[in-house]
């Protein structure tokens, strides 16, 4: 399965997130964020670091390159698309995912190994996980706080809208401890820490993150 | 030559912890005003060589509402300064 891994001007973690499609067996095709061709790709990788230095607001600007115009047309005609971190936050300034993430209560940034529980198993994403498995990846953002009215946090709870929750202590003060969530489709998920960075023990915590990449190869969203 | 300002800030419901920051360091500075809240926000200070028409003032809401402001979470108010 041949993949995209998108690049902004200020992304960190493209090449992290192409060595986690490789190890979960795809094809990484790198998709450069003047361009507007998907390159027929079956899934796209929207990777964490500081698209656009993070100016004006997290994901602001990137959202509206040419790249992610063909990437919201195809996410709502069921492409699969995973955005970490950053690319949760463009996700969601985008509109493909509701709400938005503000800076951290405590405005400390954070990097450390996070415990989350996986609350849905049903998406492109999630779906080679156990429901109710607890996974440790690494954390590491200044604006993780997941927000959104009240309206639309009852309807991303009871239509299991809810990817994973942090365990534990909640690190930034998002709403009802959310570290991901998904669209109504299940093809679209947005999750704060980072699936890509543990793959594999040599270079993380743990290889549990793996499993977002292996799900994708075996989704038919 | 005109100004147009676009002041945005977090909608109240949306907490806003850098302007509780600021609020905790107001006392420790020894300022004795008490505030029983403060919000951070920004400003957009656009520069046109002329006034703006009602139109371009259109344009400019338009921009303040998909590029300037996240309406999620924000809300944002426009003043011309000629």
């Amino acid at each position: 399965m041949r993949v995209g891994v998108v690049t902004f001007p200020g992304t960190l973690d493209d090449h992290d997130a192409a060595r986690a499609v490789r190890y979960a067996g795809g094809e990484a095709v790198p998709l450069w964020h003047g361009d507007s061709d998907l390159q027929g790709v079956s899934g796209v990788i929207l990777p964490g670091g500081f698209s656009y230095g993070d100016y004006l607001r997290c994901g602001a600007i990137a959202r509206f390159s040419p790249i992610m115009n063909s990437i919201i047309s195809a996410a709502e005609q069921g492409l699969p698309v995973l955005g970490i971190c950053n690319g949760f936050q463009v996700l969601c300034e985008s509109h493909l995912l509701p709400g938005a993430l503000t800076r951290n209560v405590g405005l400390h940034f954070l990097c450390r190994d996070q415990e989350i529980e996986i609350v849905n198993n049903e998406s492109a994403w999630t779906a080679d996980f156990d429901r109710g498995e607890i996974i440790t990846i690494p954390l590491k953002n200044g604006e993780g706080s997941y927000q959104c009215d009240d309206r639309t946090l009852r309807d991303l709870e009871e239509n299991n809208r809810v990817i994973a929750r942090y365990v534990g202590v909640n690190p930034n003060g998002s709403r009802n401890a959310i570290a991901g969530i998904t669209n109504a489709r299940g093809n679209v998920v947005g999750i704060m820490p980072h699936p890509e960075h543990a793959i594999d023990p040599l270079t993380g915590p743990t290889s549990n993150g793996l499993t977002f990449f292996t799900s994708l190869m075996k989704s038919r969203v | 030559m005109a100004k147009v300002i676009v002041d945005v800030v977090l909608k109240d419901e949306i907490l806003d912890p850098q302007g509780d920051a600021i609020s905790r360091a107001l006392p420790r500075m020894g300022f004795s005003f008490k505030t029983t809240n403060v919000r951070q926000g920004k400003s957009f200070i656009l520069t046109l060589d002329h006034s703006p028409s009602a139109s371009e003032l259109k344009e400019i809401e338009s921009a303040a509402a998909t590029l300037l402001s996240n309406p999620v979470i924000e809300t944002f108010t426009i003043r011309v300064e000629d």
